[in-house]
């Protein structure tokens, strides 16, 4: 099937932002940040660098025409620090200069004082003191209180999972240029109605005079969803006050250092079992990392509680999540939204559990999948629900009793070396879980030609969205599929735009587009019907750019038929808004119907632990995945593996290291290890789950950006069940990443200290 | 700084002359001058692959490429040399077969990555003499894909090899010719040998070292530092001067030109003959890319305590010629470290030549390392370890370690302490007491000073059991 941004990507060249030519006299700005991590009585000497070499301008809080403030839930992040400052990273200035090296120079020798605070890096501690964003967001279901009087085994422990740098590698920019009265960025944003009310404020500008187009993202993740705004607004205000285009691109470490991640949390968690295995009450406390400003964290925090639970029916459970403010940078959206963190726990519960019912963990995840028709703890209820489908299929492709009979085997026969597996159901619900949100509009234009040109909310990201509204105009119009384009997204052509993310850009803007092409393509009907002098209109068939009437061809084709349309002062160009039907959420009770539908699919990961090194493999991931009626199965497929594979990467080799004094020391691709190809397992089969209908997607669809993320969680439990098979006896902590360290030393951790004894 | 000669270097079908700072790294010329937008710079440091080109040059007649990192290359060291970017690998009118797998296997997505991958694929192609998806895919270790996280471009790997292996080789056709009748490459590759020879060059006389400017080789350590003073502190740029050939033997010795890369050293018969698992051990040395570029040299004189050939090299009793324009002096490579990134070598002194003596006895020789990843990262620690028995004993032993101390750090009362001794589950333990006496390490980013003092020991019994596989090592070590 073909794919033209691929075609593109493959010959060097698709444009990305830093790719375009630059206007004539762009200058080059570069962010001065705090190096301290708390402080207040800001000072900032900016006179010896004013003076350097190239130098036009540094901008501070004090330039800032409009409001010095970012924030979009809550509006407590500043953009650039005016009094004090919350965490290291945090901009200060920008210094603007004709090139990249001399504004960086420049930036260098500003000088930049505070007055120390004590620093918190931990949510606990922050909890503890009260440095709450939001309320505690809870989740009931049933009563947990009765019910652990019913359960014959109750379990408790402590999980941990850590952050997780993005690592899109197209690092965060923007180009500035001055309008009439105005300004033009180009961002690479997955949100640029965000970047222009933004830019607005702190321009103290209305909307309309600030137009923000995005060709594509070179990865986003998540990590361009609300932070890829402060570029944007910065590169505008130097691009303003110097009347000069402005582009900002970030070097890699200071993108990774200035900008949020996803949460680290640390959560307690309580579960009660039957003897039988059957859950039947579940208890647990989100502590978020929430970073030094709200951002997204109190969506991200309500979707650990949303799938707290994850593919699991459990009739009691109480669910509470603390939204922590820390002086780390404001960790924000990443892939899953919060989802795995709170699916990680219930995941290390039912380890817990099995480890001290002595039964294979696989056996209670089995047991207490969701049927059709359970309720959440939110209140919905399954439709369509493919858990046990999904999981019977892989059974089918692969026997779990073999896979463990093998292993067991195996590390039978292998001093050091032991094998491990786990299984990983998933259940994700998809929709922003702020109903509001879930709205897009498409415009679409016919040119004279007949050539169709696309406009819609979505931004390109690699996640194939554009292919995908290009194969929903083509089923419609039924037109050669190279007749149709993807225009850029952009403001002024299509307003009001939600961001491309909760993995619903494909589904709202799919189905935007999909009625706009109806519209169009039922007035084009008409004509036609008149053309050819037929009565019934349904008589009349679009077939591969022509027109057939009653099942017979007719000379009548698309490009002649349009041109007929123009003549005949019929519009061609149509603009579509579509709201997602049936969804609500009531935030004072957490009940409601907030997902338009879930998706589902079950994963077996197999991994080897060298445990004299402490180094693991992962040996291979199966898995059947519930795509729906996939739109593009290529595009589809290499989302689920590379989902996987971040998910994977975010439990093993990606850890996220702060230092007491809120510095980040994993800041540089050398320091953060995401998986390479040489990590990527020996096999990964993704299967596509059969017969999954899906109602609520264009043409049947599902979507894909984030669910198979979450099957990777099964990698730290396959690598743990290894560690068990070497250290049957020891109890190991549920604390990601499972880092070769952490494997190491929870080996050795009854070694006697290794000191100089010796003299 | 003196004014530098003009650079003329052939880029894709073109050939290009140019004034421009021959400290800049290339990819900034590719990026900025010639609007060679389809390589992409995603880290500045070597550790991404998005920058990656292709670097030809002609040795004896034949043309060969490298894949190398642009963003540590300056621009100087591509004088006289073919660079071939993504643009110059397209095809006029189809996609070729390796960009045409990738698009069917799903191998790209956002497609910031990809123009790197494809060049070290090709890059590959160029130099496999038969090649195997297997190593297709190791070719691709300096790559980062963050969308597909990988699986889709093995498959891609896959489908290129099946499909150019496909057409056993032609009999007497280079790689290249055969590459460019498949359509890999387009035909204008084949002209650039005669072009290059039509070159203007200089002469290559190595300059003498001038105070205050930086020693330049592989680039790979120096560009990262300083990767944005570089281009304003300028170096001397030695690698210009570098001739073949780079090892030879000399005595009872093998001798290394201080130039050679990592690559060059691996791939050489005598040092495969002194090191039989040296392509093993090498394959843990950052990627292909970087070891296209980076030198022994340049490692040992880094003095970075993780330094892979340097804790080798210390290990194999290397030592060093170091000269100052007409002064030389040969010093071990045990006594060259004196504290964190002290050595006893003058600012002018370059590393000429390291020599390897050869064993008189039969040996055996190991090499660990544990990183965070596998592949392209640096040691949390390291160590070489070369033992030669009679018997059952221990006629001599030479351990190192890396990560652990200051510097680079040859054992050596851990070594003395094992010459003489009996393979003994006691003497290991005993062993393993000397290192962790003679190791400090420190915490970082790459770990806790616990972990690197449990991981000194776990490496010094990977050597031990590398060596006596079916020795039984006492309780406590277990
Ligand atoms: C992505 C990446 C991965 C890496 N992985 C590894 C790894 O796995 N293991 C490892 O050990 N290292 C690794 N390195 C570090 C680096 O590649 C090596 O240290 C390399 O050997 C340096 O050689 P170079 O020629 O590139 O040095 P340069 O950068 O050219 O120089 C380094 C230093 O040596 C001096 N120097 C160089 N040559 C000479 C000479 N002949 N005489 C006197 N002084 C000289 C320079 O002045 C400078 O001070 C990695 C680097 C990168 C960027
Ligand atoms: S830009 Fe990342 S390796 Fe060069
Ligand atoms: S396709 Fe996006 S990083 Fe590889």
């Amino acid at each position: 099937m073909k794919n033209f941004d691929s075609e593109k990507h493959v010959r060097g060249e698709s444009l990305f932002l830093d790719d375009i030519p630059i206007p004539e006299g762009t200058l080059h700005a570069h962010v001065c940040y705090s190096k301290i991590a708390h402080g207040t009585n800001l000072r900032i000497d900016t006179s010896e660098a004013l003076k350097m070499n190239g130098v036009h301008a540094i901008f501070t809080a004090k330039d800032i025409p409009g409001e010095n403030q970012i924030g979009n839930i809550v509006l407590d992040e500043e953009l650039f620090g005016a009094h004090g400052v919350h965490f290291v990273g945090q901009p200060i200035a920008v210094v603007v200069a004709d090139t990249p090296f001399n504004a960086r120079y420049a930036s260098e020798a500003i000088i930049v004082e505070v007055d120390k605070l004590p620093v918190i890096t931990d949510p606990r501690v922050a909890q503890s003191k009260n440095e709450l964003i939001v309320p505690p967001i809870k989740f009931l279901l049933g009563n947990t209180e009765q019910a652990w009087k019913e359960c014959d085994v109750i379990v408790s422990g402590v999980a941990e999972s850590g952050g997780q740098e993005h690592l899109y590698l197209e690092t965060q920019c923007a180009l500035a240029m001055p309008t009439e009265g105005g300004v033009k960025i180009i961002s690479s944003t997955q949100s640029p109605t965000a970047v222009q009310r933004v830019t607005a404020r702190v321009l103290d500008m209305p909307m309309h005079k600030i137009e923000v187009d995005v060709i594509r993202l070179g990865g986003g993740f998540g990590g361009k969803e609300d932070q890829a705004t402060p570029w944007a607004a910065m590169a505008a205000l130097a691009a303003t006050k110097l009347h000069r285009p402005v582009k900002l691109v970030l070097h890699r470490q200071d993108d990774m250092r200035m900008t949020g991640k996803r949460h680290p949390y640390s959560s307690d968690f309580k579960i009660g079992l039957k003897k039988d295995g059957m859950i039947h009450a579940y208890e647990v406390s989100f502590y978020q990392n929430a970073g030094a400003a709200c951002d997204l964290s109190p969506p991200v925090l309500s979707r650990s509680l949303f799938h707290c639970t994850n593919s699991y029916f459990i009739p009691n459970v109480s669910a509470v999540g603390y939204c922590c403010r820390t002086n780390l940078p404001p960790n924000t959206a990443f892939r899953g939204f919060g989802g795995p963190q709170g699916m990680f726990v219930i995941e290390s519960a039912i380890a817990k559990a099995a480890e001290v019912m002595k039964i294979d963990r696989h056996v209670i995840q089995k047991k207490n999948l969701l049927n059709e028709g359970d309720e959440f703890p939110y209140g919905q209820k399954t439709e369509q629900c493919q858990t046990r489908t999904s999981w019977n299929a892989l059974e089918k492709k692969i026997s779990v009793d073999k896979v463990r009979s093998d292993i067991e085997k195996f590390n039978s026969s292998n001093q050091w070396k032991k094998k491990g597996f786990a299984l990983m159901p998933i259940c994700f619900g998809i929709s922003f879980t702020n109903t509001m949100m879930n709205q897009a509009s498409a415009l679409v234009h016919i040119y004279t030609d007949g050539s169709v040109g696309i406009s819609t909310a979505a931004i390109e990201m690699g996640q194939g969205v554009n292919m995908k509204i290009v194969r929903t105009a083509e089923r419609v119009f039924s037109i050669p599929i190279d007749w149709i384009r993807i225009e850029t997204t952009n403001t002024t052509r299509i307003a009001n735009t939600s961001p491309t993310a909760a993995s619903s850009g494909a589904d709202l803007n799919g189905k935007a587009t999909y009625f706009a092409c109806v519209e169009l393509l039922k007035r084009l009907k008409k004509l036609a019907a008149e053309e050819l002098k037929q009565e019934d209109e349904a008589k009349i068939e679009m077939r591969n750019g022509v027109i057939f009437n009653s099942g017979k061809e007719t000379e009548l084709a698309w490009k002649k038929l349009i041109t007929v349309a123009h003549q005949k002062r019929i519009s061609l160009s149509e603009h579509h808004h579509y709201a997602t039907p049936k969804i609500h959420f009531d935030v004072k009770t957490s009940k409601g119907h907030p997902f338009a539908y879930h998706v589902f699919g079950t994963a077996l990961i197999q991994a080897t632990v060298d445990c004299l090194r402490g180094i693991y493999e992962i040996d291979s991931v199966d898995a059947v995945h519930d795509f729906g009626m996939s739109l593009h199965p290529a595009v589809d497929l290499s989302q689920a593996e590379g989902g996987i594979m971040q998910g994977i990467g975010w439990m093993t080799l990606e850890e996220v290291v702060y230092n007491s004094e809120g510095k980040l020391l994993t800041d540089a691709l050398s320091t953060y290890k995401v998986p390479d190809i040489q990590f990527a397992p020996k096999r990964v089969r993704v299967d596509f789950l059969e017969n999954s209908e899906n109602t609520f997607g264009p043409f049947n669809s599902k979507a894909i950006g984030e669910p198979p993320f979450m099957y990777g969680i099964g990698a730290f439990f396959a690598i743990r069940e290894a560690m068990k098979a070497f250290r049957p006896d020891q109890e190991f902590q549920f604390k990601a990443p499972v880092t070769s360290e952490r494997v190491l030393t929870s080996l050795y951790s009854k070694v006697a200290a290794l000191e100089p004894s010796l003299q | 700084m003196e004014k530098e000669q003009t650079i003329q270097c052939i880029i894709n079908d073109r050939t290009v002359s140019t004034d421009a700072n021959p400290n800049m790294v290339v990819l900034d010329f590719l990026r900025g001058d010639q609007r060679l937008m389809g390589t992409k710079e995603g880290c500045r440091e070597g550790d991404c692959g998005a920058c990656t080109i292709l670097v030809g040059e002609l040795n004896n007649g034949v043309m060969d490429y490298k894949s190398v990192n642009s963003c540590l290359m300056p621009l100087g060291d591509a004088d006289g040399k073919h660079l071939i970017t993504i643009e110059g690998t397209n095809l006029h009118d189809q996609l070729n077969p390796i960009q045409q797998a990738f698009v069917d296997e799903g191998g790209t997505q956002c497609g910031f990555c990809t123009p790197g991958f494809l060049m070290s694929f090709t890059g590959y192609c160029m130099n496999a003499q038969s090649p195997s998806v297997e190593n297709a895919v190791r070719s691709l270790d300096g790559n980062i894909c963050r969308c597909t996280g990988h699986p889709p471009i093995k498959k891609a790997a896959a489908k290129i090899i099946e499909r150019i292996t496909a057409h056993p080789s032609t009999n007497g056709k280079s790689n290249l010719q055969r590459l460019v009748e498949q359509k890999v490459l387009p035909p204008y590759v084949s002209t650039i040998p005669e072009q290059l020879k039509a070159l203007h060059r200089s002469d290559g006389t190595l300059a003498d070292v001038k105070e205050q400017t930086h020693i330049v080789s592989g680039g790979t350590d120096l560009y990262v530092q300083r990767a944005f003073t570089m281009v304003r502190e300028g170096g001397k740029r030695i690698s210009q001067q570098k001739k073949q050939p780079v090892i030879w033997e000399e005595g009872n010795a093998i001798h290394c030109s201080g130039m050679t890369t990592v690559e060059e050293f691996q791939r050489s018969d005598l040092i495969r003959s002194l090191i039989p698992k040296i392509e093993v051990f090498a394959a843990l040395f950052g990627s292909t890319p970087i070891r296209n570029r980076a030198t022994l040299a340049g490692n040992i004189v880094n003095a970075s305590p993780i330094g892979d050939m340097t804790s080798l090299l210390l290990a194999l009793d290397a030592s060093l010629v170091l000269r100052d324009g007409t002064q030389s002096r040969t010093i071990s490579l045990r006594n060259f470290y004196k504290g964190y990134k002290q050595i006893d070598k003058t600012k002018n002194e370059i590393v000429e030549t390291i020599i390897l003596p050869k064993p008189k006895h039969p040996r055996l020789i190991n090499f660990e390392k544990v990183s965070r990843r596998r592949y392209l990262d640096i040691a949390s620690v390291n160590s070489a370890m070369v033992i030669s028995l009679d018997g059952n004993k221990i006629m001599y032993a030479h351990v190192t370690a890396g990560g652990v101390f200051a510097t680079p750090l040859y054992l050596a009362r851990t070594s003395e302490y094992l010459t003489g001794k009996e393979i003994s589950s006691d003497t290991i333990s005993q062993a393993v007491s000397f290192i962790q006496q003679e190791i400090k390490p420190i915490s970082d980013a790459r770990g806790s000073s616990d972990y690197k003092r449990l991981l000194a020991r776990q490496v010094f019994l990977a050597h031990i059991l590398t060596f006596f596989p079916d020795l039984s090592l006492s309780k406590e070590l277990m």
